[in-house]
C-alpha cells in the first residue's frame, strides 16, 4: 500500500485538499448522489416524527447513563469477559494497540490477518503496522477491500468506497486483479470480491473486527453488519481479535435493541441489518467451529480527555452511524478524504481533536457552517454545533476549564490577539470609538482592492463615507 | 502503572455527571400470532428472503422440492437433530447429504467449496424486523448458516415474537448467553459499490425460510 496512515495534516493542506475536491466534478457527483440516496433512505425509516424523537431520547439516555458509569461498567465488562474466556487488553495509544496485535500474531506465527470493518483499526493504522512487521492484513468488507486495493483510505465511516463510481471500481479490479476483465456490472464485481476473499477467510490465521456495542452484564461483543464478512472474520480463523474504543460499553443487554434499531435506520436507512452477531466467548469444548481464542483490545487514544469535561463528554455518546456526515453540507461537497483524519465529517471534527490534539486539527473545527443539520439527525443527540464552537474557542483563546485539551490555544496568533485587543479597546470606550470611526470614514480611500480570501470571489469591503450616527444626525436635523 | 490502571484512573478522576438509568422498555402489547407471522413474512420478503408455509408433516417434501428446483446437489445438515434425521431418511439419491460431524478445521476446503446449501432450524424469530434467531451449537455450528451459498431454515411459527427486546426478555438472555448468538434478517448483501444492492456478498446468496405452522411448540 502506498499511502501513509493519514493521522496528521497541517491546516494549509486541508484548505488545499478541499479546493482540489471542490474542483473534481466526478468526486462531487459521487458524494452528492450518495448523500441524497442515504438521506432519502433514512427519512423513509422514520415516517413518524414523534416516534423518532422518542427513540432519540431513549438512545441518548442510554448512552448518557452508560458514560456516567463508564469506569464501573468497564470493570464489570472486563470481569464478565474474563469469566467467559475472552482475553481483555487495554491500550492507551495506537502504538500500544498495535504492539498487542503483533504479540498475539507472533505467538501464533500469523502470516495473514483478515479484517472486518473497523474504524478503530483505521485509527491505529493497523494495516501499515502489520505490513511493517511482515504480516499481511487484508480488508474483507467490500468497500474496504476496494479502498485497500486502490491504496486509499476510507472516505466514509459506513460506506468506505463512497467516493468511487462503479466504472472506477471496474477499472481498478481490471488493473489490480489478475485475470479480471473490465465490467461495470455490480453483481459481477461483488462476485469477484467474494471469490477472492473466500480463499482468504479460509487461509487467514487471525480475524480482526471492531465492535458496535459491548455489554457489561453478560460480557458480550455485538457486531452489526450486512455482508457476512464480519461473521467470517470472527468465526473461521482460530484467533479473533476485536478492537474498539473504551466508550462503546452499555450496562445491560436490554440497552442494545434501541441502539441497534436507531443505528441501522440512521446509518443506511435499513430497518435492520442482515446480521447481528453476539459473541460471548471462544469456541467451547464441544463446538465444531468458532475461534479458539477471542481477544478484546480497549483503546483510549484521547477518549479519556473528552470524558474529563462535561460538555466534551457528549462526543463519546456517538454510535458511529454516519448520519451527521450524510447530512453535512460541507462533507457532501469536499468528501471524506479532504479532512485527512480517520473520522471525517461532523463527528470527525469533534472527535479528532481528542485523538490528535488541537494543534493538528484546529482548521477542521472551522469546517462547518454551524447549520445544525448534524445535531438534528444525530440519533443520540450530540450537540455538535455547540461542541464546534467550544473547540474553536479552545483553539484560539485557550481552555475555559482547569483541564485544557491537548493543543489548546494552538491557533492563536500575536496579530490576531492584537487585533482583538484593539477591537475590545475601541468598542469599550465610546470616546475612542467615535474618534476611530470618524478617522476610518476619512481614510476609506486607502482601502485595498485586494483583500485576500475575501476578494477571491466577492467585491472588496470599503467603509461607508458617513457613519450611521452621522446619517442619523442628518436625518434628525432635517425633520 | 499498566495501561488499564492509567485509563481507569483518568476516568475515575473525571467529574461525576449523574444520569438517570434508562427506563426498561415496556414490551409491546402481544399481537395475535397470525399478525406476527404476517409481519415477519412481509419484513423477510422485503429483505429478499423467500418464505414458505408448511407444517410438521409436509416440510421435508417441500424442502426437497425447493432444493431440487435450486439445483442443490449437496446439502449440509446438523449432527443429531430431529429435523436433520428426518431428512436423511427420505432424501433422493440425487441429493448428497453431508453431516457437520467434524470440527470445521478438519474439512474446511470441502465446506467452502463443495457444499451447495445448509439446513438449520431457528430458535425463534422476530416479527417487526423479520429476523431469525439462531443459537449455533455443537449440533448446528456457526458456519452452517454462513458458508453455503443457500441457507434453508426451519422455523416454528409459534416462536415468532414481536421484537428483539421481547425475545431477550422472554428467553431471559441476560441470565447467560452461549458463545455465539445470531440474528439473520435476509441473505448476505452489500451496497458498497455506488449504493447498488448486490446479494451474496460473503454469506448466503439465498435465504429460504420454511415456516412450520403446526408443531409441538404450538400455543394452546
Amino acid at each position: 500500500m502506498k499511502t501513509a496512515p493519514m493521522n496528521f495534516m497541517p491546516g494549509a493542506e486541508f484548505a488545499q485538499r478541499s479546493e482540489t475536491a471542490l474542483n473534481d466534478p466526478a468526486l462531487r457527483s459521487s458524494f452528492r448522489g450518495a448523500m441524497d440516496f442515504l438521506q432519502g433512505k433514512r427519512r423513509a425509516q422514520f415516517p413518524d416524527a414523534i416516534a423518532l424523537e422518542n427513540l432519540r431520547r431513549e438512545s441518548e439516555a442510554i448512552r448518557r447513563y452508560s458514560l456516567s458509569r463508564l469506569p464501573d461498567l468497564l470493570e464489570q465488562l472486563e470481569r464478565n469477559l474474563i469469566r467467559n474466556g475472552i482475553v481483555v487488553h487495554w491500550a492507551e495509544t495506537p502504538d500500544e494497540a498495535n504492539r498487542i496485535m503483533l504479540e498475539i500474531a507472533r505467538r501464533h506465527s500469523a502470516r495473514l490477518m483478515i479484517k472486518g470493518k473497523s474504524m478503530v483499526s483505521e485509527e491505529i493504522g493497523f494495516n501499515h503496522a502489520m505490513a511493517a512487521a511482515g504480516i499481511e492484513a487484508m480488508e474483507s468488507d467490500m468497500g474496504e477491500f476496494i479502498v485497500q486495493l486502490a491504496g486509499e483510505a476510507p472516505s466514509h465511516i459506513i460506506m468506505p468506497a463512497i467516493h468511487k463510481s462503479k466504472q472506477q471500481i471496474g477499472e481498478l479490479f481490471h488493473d489490480k486483479l489478475a485475470g479480471v476483465p473490465y465490467t461495470e456490472n455490480v453483481d459481477e464485481l461483488i462476485l469477484t470480491g467474494r471469490e477472492i476473499l473466500r480463499k482468504k477467510f479460509a487461509a487467514a490465521d487471525i480475524g480482526i473486527s471492531g465492535v458496535n456495542f459491548l455489554v457489561a452484564e453478560t460480557g458480550t461483543l455485538c457486531l452489526v453488519e450486512n455482508e457476512g464478512n464480519g461473521r467470517m472474520c470472527t468465526t473461521v480463523p482460530k484467533v479473533h481479535i476485536a478492537i474498539t474504543g473504551i466508550e462503546k460499553v452499555v450496562e445491560k443487554l436490554e440497552h442494545v435493541p434501541p441502539l441497534f434499531t436507531v443505528l441501522t435506520r440512521s446509518a443506511t436507512g435499513q430497518p435492520v441489518t442482515t446480521y447481528l452477531n453476539l459473541i460471548s466467548g471462544p469456541r467451547q469444548a464441544n463446538e465444531k467451529d468458532g475461534p479458539d481464542e477471542v481477544h478484546l483490545i480497549l483503546l483510549d487514544n484521547g477518549r479519556s480527555q473528552a470524558y474529563d469535561d462535561e460538555e466534551l463528554r457528549t462526543t463519546l455518546q456517538c454510535i458511529r452511524c454516519g448520519a451527521c456526515m450524510n447530512h453535512c453540507p460541507i462533507y457532501a461537497r469536499i468528501g471524506g478524504h479532504a479532512y485527512g483524519t480517520t473520522y471525517p465529517g461532523p463527528i470527525g471534527v469533534i472527535i479528532s481533536p481528542h485523538l490528535l490534539g488541537l494543534a493538528a486539527t484546529h482548521k477542521l473545527v472551522t469546517a462547518s457552517s454551524l447549520c445544525g443539520a448534524c445535531s438534528e439527525v444525530c440519533p443520540v443527540k450530540i450537540p455538535i454545533p455547540q461542541l464546534l464552537v467550544r473547540l474553536r474557542a479552545e483553539a484560539v483563546a485557550g481552555s475555559p476549564t482547569a483541564h485544557p485539551i491537548r493543543g489548546t490555544g494552538s491557533s492563536s496568533s500575536l496579530l490576531m490577539n492584537l487585533v482583538w485587543r484593539g477591537w475590545a479597546l475601541v468598542y469599550g470606550q465610546p470616546a475612542i470609538y467615535r474618534g476611530v470611526s470618524w478617522l476610518i470614514c476619512r481614510l476609506r480611500f486607502l482601502t485595498p482592492s485586494a483583500q485576500g480570501a475575501w476578494t477571491s470571489c466577492r467585491s472588496p469591503l470599503k467603509p461607508a463615507a458617513k457613519r450611521l450616527r452621522d446619517l442619523l444626525a442628518e436625518e434628525k436635523s432635517r425633520s | 502503572m499498566s495501561a488499564r490502571d492509567n485509563i481507569l484512573a483518568r476516568l475515575r478522576k473525571a467529574p461525576v455527571i449523574p444520569a438517570p438509568a434508562p427506563a426498561t422498555r415496556e414490551c409491546e402489547a402481544r399481537e395475535d400470532q397470525a399478525t406476527l407471522i404476517a409481519q415477519f413474512t412481509d419484513a423477510m420478503r422485503a429483505a429478499h428472503a423467500e418464505v414458505f408455509f408448511t407444517d410438521e408433516d409436509a416440510w421435508p417434501k417441500l424442502l426437497l422440492r425447493l432444493a431440487e428446483e435450486k439445483g442443490v446437489n449437496t446439502l449440509l445438515i446438523g449432527e443429531n437433530t430431529n429435523h436433520g434425521q428426518r431428512l436423511s431418511k427420505r432424501h433422493p439419491d440425487s441429493l448428497r447429504l453431508i453431516c457437520y460431524d467434524r470440527p470445521a478445521s478438519a474439512w474446511k476446503s470441502e465446506l467452502f467449496n463443495e457444499v451447495d446449501a445448509g439446513f438449520t432450524a431457528a430458535r425463534s424469530a422476530i416479527a417487526d424486523t423479520g429476523s431469525l434467531v439462531l443459537w449455533p451449537d455443537q449440533h448446528e455450528p456457526r458456519l452452517m448458516s454462513l458458508v453455503p451459498p443457500i441457507h434453508f431454515v426451519l422455523l416454528d411459527a409459534a416462536t415468532i415474537a414481536p421484537s428483539l427486546a421481547s425475545v431477550m426478555a422472554s428467553e431471559a438472555w441476560s441470565a447467560g448467553l452461549p458463545s455465539n448468538v445470531l440474528l439473520i434478517s435476509g441473505p448476505s448483501k452489500t451496497a458498497d459499490i455506488q449504493q447498488t444492492m448486490a446479494y451474496g456478498a460473503h454469506g448466503p446468496r439465498e435465504l429460504i425460510v420454511l415456516v412450520c405452522r403446526t408443531s409441538q411448540g404450538r400455543p394452546a
